[in-house]
């Protein structure tokens, strides 16, 4: 087992234990960016990915999911300089709660693009549709990020969607949540770009959107 | 003469094979359809909903009626707000509970003198009346453990639940007054039976250490107080790693989650609980009349043999967007394939 390897099952296994401290002492080690050596993004978000992969599996519950991006929110801000920002101005992420106020899964998802060093405009909970796309036009946004939970709610993405191609905006909208999670197909029918079937996956669609779009 | 809904109901809990395999379709919103109401007009007035509930029983004869509306209902029991939609269920506004400290002086409301309530219990009455005792109606409770996540928003739970203890189980005794209250209200008014709806028990949700230290002890105890037959439901979240557990607190039955084999959970509820489910309720609206009855089959015979199984949804609730060309799909795919004995099980290897 490599040292990364190594690292990222302990780092797992503390976030687990709630081990706040073993946390931290985990991530103390390691270099903030990218360069010679482990990183904090080579460690932070696959152990993030493992335990949003093991929940999907009926592993580990959502709470513990909650918990693990959490920890390694305050964790990895700790680490990092305020004055300071991870990584560029782009891509610009929005974030919302469609409709209802079950702001649980916003927050995870939150929670775990914070930790891989991504700054996000938090557009709240209860937005209707064309609120969240003047916002995000206001904003010019690069990727907006929507969650939902009920099924009724997750088919009005479609008429964000649709507000965003009228508007003639490039926007990404990714979509999460229980409804996308029971109903496969679903984030295809209300248009949306990508799914995420855990918070953790989230950092892995915005990086590969940023390869493929002009951000840069 | 065929079984009435409530001796084939009696006959499953038993683990008995009844005549057919006892089904319950909550379509719940369906009826605003029919009748030209919107959703929040249908369920504004009890008549509304005892009508619905009867014509649900004629187009789909289901086997268990239930004039609970929507889970949004409690948070209005606690002074909020549901949030109505025009094609889904209304859910719980913003929450009333708004720091943890609020639950020092939070007192469980009247059920009796709460006109949202009220109107639940007015219409279980009236349905109970209409119907006598051959059609079982169901009750519906929110459980002490998981009415939190809409009293207090999720987030502000959680952070609860690991961070304050003290102020959960003060918390979870106040819950537990209203629903002991609420559940037998329910019980006098006509319902034979109370679901127990609690998500926060599943390990979907919550650790099973934390399940076992809060939630399953705060379901023996209020379901000993209830004293009627009680089934817990964890709207959608596996329960398999829980069932000898559930079946310690003294419910009857568990719902049956649509991310779990039902077979292997039927066997490790074998003469233990009966089984709800396990029909994919958010997949039903792409299902085709075919893939309806290829469901229904399947679960029929994951489930159905020796009794102790009720097909239903996975959630507690049908999608107001499913079409009642599949709901009427799955009628005939019970009728069809639902009959005991279910020699074509052993016959298909099914």
């Amino acid at each position: 087992m490599s040292n990364l390897e190594t690292i990222t099952r302990q780092l797992v296994e503390a976030l687990l234990r709630l081990d706040s401290p073993g946390v931290g002492a985990l991530l103390d080690g390691l270099r903030p960016l990218a360069g010679g050596g482990p990183s904090l993004d080579d460690v932070v978000v696959p152990a993030l990915e493992r335990i949003g992969r093991d929940w999907e599996e009926g592993r580990v519950s959502l709470s513990q999911v909650y918990m693990a991006g959490r920890i390694c929110e305050r964790a990895v801000e700790r680490l990092l300089s305020p004055d300071r920002p991870v990584r560029g101005d782009r891509p610009k992420l929005g974030i919302a709660v469609l409709e209802d106020h079950h702001a649980l899964g916003k927050r995870m998802v939150k929670s775990a693009l914070r930790a891989a060093g991504y700054q996000l405009q938090d557009y709240g909970h209860g937005r209707r549709p064309q609120e969240l796309v003047e916002m995000a036009l206001r904003d010019q946004v690069d990727v907006l990020l929507i969650s939902c939970l009920m099924l009724a709610s997750a088919l009005r993405v479609s008429e964000v969607v649709a507000g965003l191609q009228k508007a003639g905006s490039p926007i990404a909208v990714v979509v999460g949540g229980a409804p996308f999670r029971l109903e496969a197909q679903l984030w295809k029918e209300v248009g949306a770009r990508a799914v995420g079937r855990n918070s953790a996956e989230a950092v892995a669609i915005v990086r590969s959107l940023a390869e493929r779009e002009p951000w840069a | 003469m065929g079984m009435t809904s409530s001796q084939r109901l009696q006959e499953t809990m038993q683990h008995r094979e009844p005549d057919r395999v006892p089904y319950s379709l909550p379509a719940n919103m369906h009826p605003a359809r029919d009748m030209g109401l919107t959703i929040k007009e249908y369920f504004s007035r009890p008549e509304y909903v005892v009508e619905g509930q009867l014509r649900l029983r004629k187009k789909f004869g289901n086997d268990m009626l239930c004039c609970y509306p929507f889970a949004g209902l409690e948070i209005m029991a606690w002074g909020g707000e549901a949030v109505y939609f025009d094609q889904g269920p209304p859910n719980a506004g913003a929450p009333v509970i708004k720091r943890p400290e609020d639950i020092l002086a939070l007192e469980p409301p009247s059920v009796e003198e709460n006109p949202a309530l009220r109107g639940v219990l007015e219409a279980t009455a009236s349905l109970k009346a209409a119907v006598g005792d051959d059609i079982p109606i169901a009750g519906v409770i929110v459980s002490p453990f998981s009415l939190p996540i809409m009293q207090m928003g999720f987030e502000a739970y959680l952070d609860l639940i690991y961070e304050r203890p003290e102020l959960l189980e003060r918390l979870l005794r106040i819950n537990g007054e209203y629903c002991v209250a609420w559940a037998k209200a329910q019980i006098k008014a006509g319902a034979s039976a109370i679901v127990y709806s609690d998500p926060a028990s599943s390990p979907t949700i919550l650790p099973r250490e934390i399940v076992l230290r809060h939630g399953l002890p705060t379901a023996r105890s209020i379901i000993a107080r209830i004293g009627g037959g009680v089934m817990i439901h964890l709207a959608s979240g596996r329960g398999k790693d829980l069932v000898d557990d559930i079946a310690e607190t003294g419910a009857v039955g568990m719902s049956a989650s649509a991310e779990e084999d039902l077979g292997q959970l039927k066997a490790a509820c074998r003469g233990k609980l009966t089984l709800v489910g396990n029909l994919n309720a958010l997949a039903m609206r792409r299902w085709t009349p075919q893939q309806a009855e290829a469901e229904v089959k399947r679960a029929i015979a994951q489930a159905g043999p020796g009794g102790g199984f009720v097909l239903s949804d996975n959630h507690g609730e049908i999608p107001f967007l499913v079409e009642d060309e599949v709901l009427m799909a799955m009628v005939e795919a019970v009728e069809r394939w639902g009959r005991y004995p279910l020699d074509w099980v052993v016959v298909d290897g099914a």
